[in-house]
């Protein structure tokens, strides 16, 4: 992709690249990497917009209303009025608050809720950075995602983000103990910690052999840790119906009651980039990636893409059809169901891999 | 200068200054919160030093884990910070003591003279050398024994701190998950049948009187 773009520039611009690029090539490869940042970043930020137009229209759907119909034709311009509102908005700080912090707080979610996509391959070969230990920097920064919300709640000086921070704090690492201890088994059967390895492996097999590849994926012979994967998941992002964080009913909105304008704006992208994420984690790791479900159709960007859709539309279905959980349910099911269920699994994974029985060669 | 070189110094620099901000930050949570920023450039400079696995668990640890559950306990601590300080200067000696036995010991192993670190050839790993599995491997077999001893110590460890601290209150109102689970819509409630419209006996009494 490289060569075919400097090709092109050279033809476009003639007889002035030649000088052109010497001027510019000591600094092509860091030119190179913001051109690509800003090819993932602008379609993202594209998508968490539209994902919560598709959030309110789906639920409203659901609960048989019309959803926002206004602004453009089907209201399909109500999110670029809606981040246009809140970037006009003033934003205010509370008298009582840590200034640096309250402003370092939405910094520090969106931060690595934007890092994190360095390493998520969309398809073969198209990944920003394709590191060996992909899936441990996905662990780690994604561990830091939590600091954005004690911060603000702590910043906040005021009760109700105060307990917001607390309930993130005890809860997002819980549940990251499951969903890295879920990602274990899938390390084991690929062999390998990084991403695109990761999806490659689940193309062989004998299913995948036949043109059945979706039996092949990690989905079926995981199919325990895919679920305490996705459920991990969703708690991990603070959604309905674990989003206890921010839960409107008992504690307003959590971290983000004293927040306004673009800083509320900032804890708005932060977690619907959050949801997208872990939806393509997901489809990377048990759903195959860009692989396709059938021998006959062509691998590519478009697999990933309606994976990914598909896990999304699970995360508004789940937020309009089941009530919040408590909190000690919550922290009940993490530590009580997903831990010792993951670890048992991970033994059973083991001892199949070595069994004679494995289907992992 | 290559440009490793750059960010290695500019990694230790901010790593020392977030080290010196932690121990003189007047609030305990902006300490806190420096010994994370310090945390991370540390992690740099292990990446640096191609060690991989180790920065990024030092962050998911550390930074991700531990530090969270510091802040959590920080945050709900009423510090007063004049307290905090009031034996600085009797408690010097011993600390500048403490810290200079410190600053010996690493100098001693680092500068290379008895240990001979500086005479270590340069590893040249191939490209795809996994720190990680060199790692595994060590500490799955020829570790394996110390390795399952100091998680059996962690483990005693953690059931020990949970049952010095676990204190059954008689009046504790805890809730049996598996008998609300086991709830069934009968045992909550009790339909009964019934004609849509009942006489009321005291009102025909009413009427006979």
């Amino acid at each position: 992709m490289e060569a075919t773009v400097l090709n092109l520039l050279a033809s476009v611009l003639g007889s002035l690249w030649a000088p052109l690029w010497n001027l510019i090539k000591p600094l092509w490869p860091l030119i190179w990497t913001l051109v690509k940042i800003v090819l993932i970043m602008a379609p993202l930020l594209l998508c968490v917009a539209y994902l919560t137009f598709w959030e309110r229209k789906v639920i409203g759907w659901m609960q048989v209303r019309i959803g926002p119909n206004r602004v453009g034709p089907w209201g399909l311009l109500q999110p670029i009025a809606d981040g246009l509102k809140l970037f006009f908005k003033e934003v205010l700080f509370p008298a009582a608050a840590d200034k640096k912090l309250f402003v370092l707080g939405p910094i520090m979610a969106i931060a690595p809720a934007l890092a994190l996509w360095a390493v998520i391959p969309f398809s073969s070969g198209w990944v920003l950075a394709n590191v060996d230990a992909g899936v441990l920097y996905l662990l780690a920064v994604g561990s830091i995602g939590v600091y954005g919300i004690i911060v603000a709640g702590w910043a906040s000086n005021s009760k109700y983000p105060f307990f917001g921070a607390m309930r993130a704090s005890a809860q997002m690492i819980s549940y990251e103990v499951s969903m890295g201890l879920a990602l274990i088994t899938v390390l084991m059967v690929s062999n390998s910690l990084n991403l695109s390895d990761i999806v490659m492996a689940q193309d062989k097999g004998r299913a995948a052999g036949m043109g059945l590849g979706f039996l092949s994926w990690n989905w079926l012979p995981l199919l325990p840790m895919f679920a305490v994967y996705l459920i991990s998941g969703v708690a991990e992002t603070n959604r309905a119906p674990f989003d206890v964080v921010e839960g409107e009913s008992e504690i307003v909105a959590g971290h983000m009651v004293e927040y306004s304008g673009m800083a509320f704006a900032m804890f708005f992208l932060a977690e619907y980039a959050n949801m997208i994420l872990i939806s393509a984690m997901t489809s990377i790791f048990f759903l195959g990636g860009w692989l396709s479900p059938v021998g006959f159709i062509p691998d590519g960007f478009h697999w990933m893409a309606a994976k990914m859709a598909a896990i999304l539309f699970f995360f508004l279905w789940i937020r309009a059809t089941f009530p919040r959980y408590r909190y000690d349910q919550l922290m009940r099911l993490g530590w009580k169901v997903f831990v010792p269920l993951t670890l048992v699994w991970i033994l059973v994974v083991g001892v199949w891999m070595m069994s004679p029985l494995t289907i992992w060669k | 200068m290559e440009f490793k070189t750059i960010l290695f110094y500019l990694f230790s620099t901010v790593t020392v200054l977030a080290a010196l901000r932690v121990i003189t930050a007047r609030n305990p949570v902006h300490a806190a919160l420096f010994l994370v920023l310090a945390f991370f450039n540390v992690s740099g400079l292990w990446m640096l030093l191609q060690a991989e696995f180790l920065s990024l668990v030092l962050i998911m640890v550390y930074v991700g884990a531990v530090m969270v559950l510091f802040l959590f306990v920080v945050m709900m601590l009423d510090i007063n910070i004049e307290r905090v300080r009031q034996g600085f200067w009797k408690n010097l000696p011993i600390g500048a003591l403490v810290g200079a036995l410190l600053i010996a010991e690493m100098a001693a192993v680092l500068s290379g003279r008895y240990f001979g670190l500086a005479n270590l050839p340069a590893q040249n790993m191939p490209a795809n050398h996994s720190n990680t599995k060199e790692l595994a491997r060590v500490l799955y077999t020829d570790y394996a024994y110390p390795f399952e001893i100091a998680s059996v110590i962690l483990l005693v460890a953690i059931i020990v701190a949970v049952m010095l601290t676990l204190r059954r209150r008689k009046d504790n109102k805890a809730m049996q998950a598996s008998d609300q689970i086991a709830v069934k819509a009968k045992d909550r409630m009790r339909l009964v049948k019934m004609a849509p419209e009942v006489d009321l006996p005291a009102a025909k009494q009413g009427e006979k009187a």
